[in-house]
């Protein structure tokens, strides 16, 4: 117990917490959506932002040379998350074509600025994997209101994003601002990479979005209750992971998601022995 | 809707003049005039890629017009003016990767312009709309799940639970069970007796036939007939389509449905 008295160890369970919490949600309208990989695109963009952030960090003179990080992250993410949309609303490219462009662009952008920032690819690596032991007060806090803000709109505006995620011709045919909702679906998206980066990293940020509503699909037939229920997984995963790493010298971001992967094994036997025995019974 | 039916068709709630739309390049439909009134049942007919359905996607504002225009009351359609519009899709277009209820589904409809959140009756409101589509039963159950005349009945509600002033349905009659179709027969002549208009594509006339009070036909993206649909069934009967000779008495009978529905 004396361990959540650290401060550390406070920061590490906060910052996990709201994360664990807000990455579903928006992981909950991209599976929807079919487009559970826009993460990883995304994520790479705001790998380069965070690069771009370092060289604009060197080029001012800033001491702290990480200091424009995640401004920068969040810019190229937006910006990234934008670009998706408008291709995949237009359809003027394949969304795989587009979403593999982002990938090697994003990573490639990345390497070839912090080098120019005078860094090297071995600054990006707490990015890559996460590095939610080196998280500072200000981060916890900035991590909270953005996940606030992720929370209040992805509940807030369910309704909404479902019927435009649902179906896009009848949420148009109604007069739904379909572009506008999209696009929200999209920044989200993008702000809660950005926000997730620092505890389990760019490679596997999209596994907190994605995992635990897989998960919560082997649970129920509902939309409300697959978000609700994946929030609760996203929750505990992150919290068992990072508990575990405090005893356990083991890397929490990759723990995370193997831990979610573990269960998403462990849940779809128990639903598929079960579905057998009531197969059998009714038979 | 309003309590004291309407018995007669009134004043003109939605008109298209001079429809033209394009896909991937390629006109589909070349400038196609289609209006409906208040009591009024319009059918839309014609053979596969005769652009039946691009017609009426292009009324509610899911497909640009690359010419003519859509009025609703005599003004140019806003997104404000949809709120009173029902649309029945062909299909749930985006088949979602998360699985939906049927409530979900049919608590979208109730969205709209500037209106991004649910009223307070909405629970009410939803169940009634099930119910009258007779499905209330199958409020919790996945969507997906559902045999096509259920998803159908589902899609229905969600389009009927807005109180549309218009119904706008794509092919509703498609590979769906009886059940279904005595539903749908029964919610569009509630809707007509009411003063909704509707604005329906079929592939056949059959059930609807004496509910339709205008067929228009289409052929190659022009419209090749437009009147009282005809007694036989199947657009092959249709003056104008390509297949058959002018039809001398298109008009139905005064009674005597295709199909009973009443029990």
């Amino acid at each position: 117990m004396n361990l959540l008295l650290d401060p550390l160890v406070q920061r590490m369970l906060i910052a996990g917490l709201v994360v664990g919490i807000a990455a579903p949600i928006v992981g909950t309208y991209l599976v929807q959506r079919r487009m559970a990989l826009l993460g990883d695109g995304i994520g790479h963009v705001a790998l380069a932002g965070v690069a771009a952030g370092w060289l604009a960090g060197s080029i001012a003179g800033i001491a702290e040379r990480d200091a424009l990080a995640l401004p920068g992250a969040i810019i190229f993410a937006i910006a990234g998350a934008g670009i998706i949309e408008r291709m995949r609303a237009r359809g003027t490219a394949a969304a795989d074509v587009v979403m593999a462009i982002l990938f090697y662009g994003g990573i490639a952008l990345g390497v070839l600025l912090i080098g120019a920032s005078g860094g090297t690819s071995t600054n990006l690596l707490g990015y890559l994997f996460g590095s939610i032991s080196t998280v500072s007060w200000q981060d916890v806090w900035v991590s909270v209101i953005l996940a606030g803000v992720i929370i209040a709109i992805g509940i807030g505006l369910r309704r909404a994003l479902f019927a435009v995620t649902h179906d896009q011709e009848f949420a148009s045919a109604s007069g739904l601002p379909v572009n506008v909702l999209n696009m929200v679906v999209a920044v989200l998206a993008a702000v809660t990479i950005t926000v997730s980066m620092r505890v389990v990293g760019v490679l596997l940020v999209s596994a907190l979005m994605i995992v635990p509503v897989a998960i919560a699909q082997l649970m129920t037939h509902s939309f409300d209750r697959t978000m609700l229920i994946a929030m609760g997984i996203g929750a505990a995963l992150t919290l068992i992971g990072i508990a575990i790493t405090l005893y356990v010298n083991l890397q929490p971001g990759a723990l995370i998601v193997v831990l979610g992967v573990l269960t998403y094994a462990a849940v779809a036997s128990v639903v598929s022995i079960r579905r057998r025995r009531k197969a059998r019974v009714s038979a | 809707m309003p309590d004291a039916p309407i018995q007669s068709s009134g004043p003109t709630l939605l008109t298209g003049s001079g429809i033209r739309v394009a896909l991937g390049g390629t006109e589909i439909l070349h400038g196609v005039d289609v209006s409906v009134s208040a009591g009024e049942a319009v059918a839309v007919m014609g053979a596969n890629g005769s652009g039946k359905s691009t017609l009426i996607r292009a009324l509610v504002g899911v497909l640009p017009l690359t010419g003519g225009e859509v009025l609703y009351d005599g003004a140019p359609i806003t997104a404000g003016a949809r709120a009173q519009l029902g649309y029945v899709p062909q299909r749930i277009t985006a088949a979602g990767g998360v699985s939906a209820t049927a409530v979900e589904v049919v608590t979208s409809g109730l969205l709209g312009h500037g209106r991004l959140r649910p009223p307070r009756d909405a629970k009410h409101r939803v169940m009634a709309a099930l119910d009258e589509l007779g499905v209330a039963d199958l409020a919790k159950r996945d969507v997906g799940s559902l045999s096509g005349g259920q998803q159908q009945r589902v899609l229905i509600a969600r389009a009927m639970v807005r109180d549309p002033k218009l119904l706008v349905l794509d092919e509703p009659m498609t590979g769906v069970d009886l059940q279904s179709q005595v539903a749908l027969v029964h919610t569009i002549e509630h809707l007509k007796a009411h003063g909704a208009g509707i604005i329906v594509v079929l592939h056949e006339i059959g059930p609807l036939a004496t509910l339709i009070d205008t067929a228009v036909v289409l052929d190659h993206g022009v419209v090749s007939f437009r009147g009282a649909p005809p007694r036989d069934l199947g657009i092959h009967a249709l003056p104008g389509h390509e297949h058959t000779h002018a039809h001398e008495d298109p008009r139905p009978p005064a009674s005597g449905p295709y199909l009973e529905v009443r029990q």
